[in-house]
């Protein structure tokens, strides 16, 4: 009996749900630990607290954009976004901005992703990048595009699954 | 009664799903947006899912405009706005729309003209029948939440 759509998605949440007890949740609490710059977790012997992921969402696709921060926001997770590279430079330029996580769509008008990447690695920006292309991108394209400063390369479409683990090597690192 | 009503409408809603994954209207990526709806997000598909429409709509307009033009020969913006339909119908699920968009940026790589105008023709086709049916998914779904007494803040 072919399985219908509503036990297709029961199934994949549960997938998802273990993946996110493993990344945002602490069975037994430990000691004090010194805290660093992003990403970190406080702990005390009694009391937890998370910082929330910051992240920066680059894409001049509306539908896009949304889908992003809809995904960020399910991890717990808050979320700027920009319409293309010229945006997210702008939004680095007083040095005030700091984002733990950068979504980095390749094509863009105005200034490309690549180009994008290029000038906030310049601009001393470590945030994590994570470049998004697309499958009509060639070997040599997403080359380039990691050669330009990214730590990690997806296609699109991008999915909670996708991105949890990058986001829980961050979180660990 | 009410009860009833409610299993008939979300059968309905299974059978209509069921049959637009087996078409290859839909794919994996649909379900990964209906996860994504949650109480914080009670409308999230059919916001995104609107969204899509007004922007594909955009391009699907300005692809027409632009070969129609009898002078016409920017085969580059084509593709830029082929790309943007491919990134957001594979982001929401709309797997077929997605395939002849691919063909279509085929079309315009090769400066084929009549091609271009058989890819969108394709495409337009395509880009409705998907509404349509989404549509109707909307409509039983909301038909669905009115048998539940369930109200979502619009």
């Amino acid at each position: 009996m072919q399985e219908d759509s509503y036990t297709l998605i029961t199934n994949t949440k549960k997938h998802t749900h273990a993946l996110e007890h493993l990344l945002f949740e602490e069975k037994k609490p430990k000691m004090a630990t010194t805290s660093t710059s992003t990403g970190d977790i406080k702990k005390t012997k009694s009391v937890e607290v998370k910082k929330k992921l910051n992240v920066l969402i680059v894409d001049d696709d509306t539908v896009i954009r949304k889908l992003h921060e809809n995904i960020i926001k399910s991890i717990g997770g808050i979320s700027q976004t920009a319409k293309n590279g010229e945006e997210a430079v702008n939004i680095h330029r007083d040095g005030n901005a700091s984002f733990d996580l950068i979504l980095m769509d390749k094509e863009m008008p105005e200034r490309d992703g690549l180009s994008a990447t290029k000038k906030l690695r310049e601009m001393k920006v470590t945030s994590m990048i994570i470049g998004v292309t697309t499958l009509a991108d060639n070997e040599e394209e997403r080359k380039a595009f990691m050669e330009a400063g990214l730590n990690h390369c997806l296609a699109k479409p991008l999915s909670k699954a996708k991105i949890l683990p990058l986001i829980n090597n961050l979180m660990d690192a | 009664m009410l009860g009833l009503g409610v299993d008939r409408l979300q059968a309905d809603i299974n059978r209509l799903l069921t049959s637009l994954f087996h078409q290859g209207v839909l794919d994996e990526q649909f379900l990964q947006l209906q996860q994504l709806q949650d109480e914080t997000s009670p409308t999230f598909v059919y916001d995104v899912i609107n969204i899509y429409f007004d922007e594909s709509e955009k391009l699907l307009r300005s692809l027409r405009l632009l070969l129609m033009d009898r002078e016409f020969s920017d085969y580059k913006k084509i593709g830029l706005h082929l790309n943007q339909l491919v990134g957001s119908s594979s982001s929401i699920g709309a797997r077929r729309v997605r395939t002849v968009c691919v063909a279509f940026r085929s079309a315009s790589e090769l400066n084929n003209r009549p091609g271009c105008l058989r890819g969108l023709e394709v495409v337009e086709h395509e880009y409705h029948y998907l509404k349509n049916m989404m549509h109707e998914l909307f409509q039983l779904e909301q038909q669905r939440l009115l048998a539940a007494g369930v109200r979502y803040p619009m």
